[in-house]
């Protein structure tokens, strides 16, 4: 189905997110639509799968004007909407979460279903099984489940918004050999994204978006040099690539050490770790989604104790001490859920700051306010000291954190930092952790991000079905090998020449 | 023997107004909308539905009174709630209040009056199988609709495309507006459905179980409904099993009594009350995570079946339960 839209608005308040956009996107094509955070991609994306409505202009499905009145009515006409968090229902079976609410006639019974659900499956090259609770999958599969849904619920225009985000890079290569399918097959995808590799690698054409334009009008056949595009997105400043030094590997004392270290999660084991984490670089986990990285850095956060062997922070005995202990001898874990398990949405910046305060009944608001305009000031938060953490944009939240560690931490596990942050907020925050390595701290962070891991670790760790590999420095290893190494390819052989 | 059937037969006569309450309470708290004021819509119900038959002689106008005034009340959380966005317990709570004390001021002329009944109608034939007969046979009307709403409401929810959208409702509203469904719309259509039922459950109290209508007539049952419905986890069989152990407990606290003179009669009143609370307690204690850790350092051959049998008795509340929706 070929859509467009012409003179498209939409105001929030005083802020027009889209303004008289006027593009369309033709059938049997994957359209890459770029910008960063704020641009107005997510906003055109929900004009266009109903979820929100235009102030003005209008939306054209194959030459006739559609009013959508809500996203039901949108996949009626054909448009579907993954979401970067899919809308499925966890406490169901892959088949219910099909069902539910299924337009009428469109599977005849369960058994119908089913064999519908297989089959498309097996032509997109997706595993899926059926009687699978949503909630035990990753979000890779939900995400590979709800594609199959809109196009069993007859969507003919695929949306995605951001889908790479939080997968890992064998579910992301099958996500687009999917969308090849897809598109040839003669339905339109529209990829959303600010991953300027992934547009590059999959997308037809690309529509880049800013501050509510598309710039420059109408779409860019791909392949564009890439410096072209980053100056479209951000403007003709801020686009400079950040310069990788590598580090010269010092031999500095180890802030954390593993002995003999056994730990499970579930199905997963970990046996026998003996690792030295030195001070002074930053360390990339790679691997698979639960292959290890999280037990480790909960290991080393002390927030799982290990079932045998022992765990040292700078030399101490810290086994089984629990994660207050950890903080105090100066470990420091930024969680990937940043609202769930790091900060407190209601709370601001300056009543965290007042929770660090350990001495005395009462509350020092002047010093942590003050702490807070400080930390704002160093690391560009664009808050006061008095905003509640949870109105804050991703990248804010993740300074806000950054700020929040004290400056005598010697380790700092970072769970996924720039996760669903957009390129400039991903670098700032970068930046941040590499001014603490250069104070001599120890930075271990997971990254479902192989691009990231390679940009900048000092040396990268692969965890493969629980079993934590030797660090490999960052100068000996490519792209390739990291990719094969993630998927158990010369693991065992690793393993071996350290041993 | 022939007494222990006779026993277990007035228990599932005695539980079928709390089966029929906690069978709507479950549908709309499924749905995601807890309709606190159950207790106080049960009391309303029973004594309009008393009030009704007794002025026009006529049962079936009795009940249809009741069902009508437990869907207006579910309509008037349902305004707060679902339209304007108000706490769905605080309203539910203050309705209660509410429903209770207009139970007993606009009652009061009915108070002690001797009114109508659903007669006894055993079923011919059937009723003469030796235990069977005995146990679920030989009853009237309400209690045969208690036996037959459990399993019906248990095939609405899992057995259905419509109880899929039910249960959607209460796990993640905003996927269900995603497919194209109404959310509120939706919503109300369950909590009034669910309030008619807390309705018929307040008549079956004063026009059949405890004929008649008096200050507080049926005694904080609508509370223990609630309690039930939460630790029988939301599924209708458990939840029926709830309201049948609490009506055991209360026939064993009677004849207790009369066994043991010296106790006063409140103890007796509340004794089933604080049993079931700590029998359910207990039974979801056993899947807590404490529970699951200690579990673990049993060996191997003890774990299996010990997980099976938790898995079994876990509960999880339906995840946007209490919470309103707003459009993503």
């Amino acid at each position: 189905m070929h859509i467009a839209v012409e003179n498209l608005t939409k105001r929030f308040g005083p802020v027009c997110a889209n303004d008289r956009l006027t593009v369309s996107f033709a059938a049997g094509q994957i359209h890459g639509v770029l910008g960063e955070n704020g641009a107005g991609k997510s906003t055109l994306m929900k004009l266009l799968s109903g979820y929100i409505q235009p102030d003005e202009g209008r939306i054209v499905f194959n030459d006739a004007p559609r009013r959508l009145r809500g996203p039901g009515d949108a996949l009626a006409a054909g448009v579907g909407m993954v979401q970067q968090e899919p809308l499925d229902i966890p406490a169901f079976t892959v088949l219910e979460n099909l069902l539910c609410a299924a337009p009428p006639g469109v599977f005849r019974s369960r058994r119908a279903a089913q064999t519908a659900l297989l089959e498309l499956a097996g032509r997109l090259g997706f595993p899926v099984d059926p009687a699978a609770r949503l909630d035990q999958l990753t979000i890779g599969q939900r995400q590979q489940v709800e594609i199959m849904r809109l196009l069993l619920c007859g969507a003919q225009v695929l949306i995605l918004d951001e889908p790479t985000t939080g997968i890992t890079a064998a579910q992301a290569r099958a996500l687009f050999a999917a969308l090849r399918q897809i598109a040839a097959e003669g339905r339109t995808v529209l990829f959303v994204s600010h991953k300027l590799e992934e547009v590059a690698e999959l997308c037809h054409t690309v529509t880049v978006l800013r501050n509510g334009h598309v710039v420059p009008p109408g779409q860019l056949p791909m392949p564009q040099p890439q410096e072209y595009l980053l100056s479209l997105m951000f403007g003709e400043s801020g686009a400079a690539p950040p310069i990788y030094r590598p580090l010269p590997a010092i031999d500095a004392p180890p802030v954390w050490e593993l002995r003999h270290v056994t730990a499970r999660s579930g199905a997963l084991h970990l046996v026998d770790l003996n690792h030295r984490f030195a001070a002074g670089r930053i360390i990339g986990l790679a691997g698979l989604d639960g292959s290890g990285q999280q037990v480790l850095l909960r290991l080393l956060a002390g927030q799982q104790a290990p079932d045998h062997g022992q765990v040292l922070v700078n030399g101490r005995d810290l086994t089984g001490a629990g994660s207050i202990a950890f903080r105090q001898a100066g470990v420091e874990y930024l969680p990937a859920d940043r609202l769930h398990d790091g900060m407190i949405g209601a709370l601001s910046l300056a009543d965290h700051f007042a929770l660090l305060q350990r001495n005395g009944l009462l509350v020092d608001r002047r010093r942590a306010e003050e702490l807070a305009r400080q930390a704002i000031a160093e690391y560009q938060i664009k808050a006061t000291p008095v905003t509640p953490i949870a109105s804050l944009s991703g990248g804010n939240q993740q300074r806000a954190m950054l700020a929040l560690i004290p400056s005598t931490a010697r380790g700092i596990l970072a769970e996924q930092p720039t996760r669903g942050l957009d390129v400039a907020s991903a670098r700032a925050i970068w930046s941040r952790l590499q001014a603490r390595r250069d104070d001599g701290c120890c930075i271990i962070f997971s990254s479902p991000d192989l691009d990231e891991i390679m940009e900048y670790s000092d040396e990268v760790i692969v965890c493969f079905a629980g079993r934590i590999g030797p660090p490999i420095p960052r100068a000996l290893l490519s792209a390739s090998r990291l990719a094969e190494l993630i998927g158990g390819v010369g693991f065992d052989a690793l393993v071996d020449v350290v041993r | 023997m022939d007494q222990l059937w006779i026993d277990l037969a007035a228990v599932l006569a005695a539980a079928s107004p709390l089966v029929i309450a906690a069978m709507g309470e479950t549908l709309s708290e499924r749905a995601g909308v807890i309709n606190l004021s159950l207790d106080g819509t049960m009391l309303l119900a029973a004594m309009t539905g008393f009030a009704v038959a007794l002025t026009t002689g006529n049962l079936l106008l009795g009940f249809a009174a009741a069902a009508l005034v437990g869907a207006a009340v579910a309509a008037v959380l349902g305004l707060f709630s679902l339209t304007l966005g108000q706490s769905q317990t605080a309203v539910g709570f203050v309705l209660a209040l509410l429903c209770t004390d207009l139970s007993s001021f606009l009652g009061a002329p009915f108070v002690r009056v001797p009114g109508p009944a659903v007669p006894f109608t055993p079923i011919p034939v059937l009723a003469d199988v030796p235990v069977v007969g005995t146990l679920f046979f030989r009853h009237d009307p309400v209690i045969y609709a208690s036996f037959l709403i459990i399993p019906a409401t248990a095939y609405l929810l899992y057995g259905t495309r419509l109880g899929l959208i039910v249960r959607a409702l209460g796990e993640r509203p905003a996927a269900v507006y995603a497919r194209g469904v109404d959310v509120t719309r939706w919503r109300y259509a369950l909590l009034i459905a669910g309030g008619a039922l807390v309705g018929i459950a307040g008549a079956a109290f004063s026009l059949d179980l405890k004929q008649g209508w008096s200050y507080r007539h049926t005694f904080g049952a609508g509370w223990i409904v609630l309690a039930i419905v939460i630790f029988g986890g939301w599924r209708p069989w458990r939840v029926a099993l709830g309201c049948y152990l609490f009506a055991a407990l209360e026939i064993v606290a009677t004849r207790s009594q009369s066994a043991l003179p010296n106790i006063p009669t409140q103890i007796v009143q509340v004794a089933p009350f604080v049993l079931m609370i700590f029998v359910l307690a207990l039974v979801n204690l056993a899947s807590s995570p404490a529970a699951m850790r200690r579990v673990a350092t049993l060996p191997q051959i003890w774990q299996r079946p010990l997980l099976g049998a938790i898995n079994r008795l876990r509960a999880t509340a339906p995840a946007a339960l209490g919470q309103p929706f707003e459009r993503p």
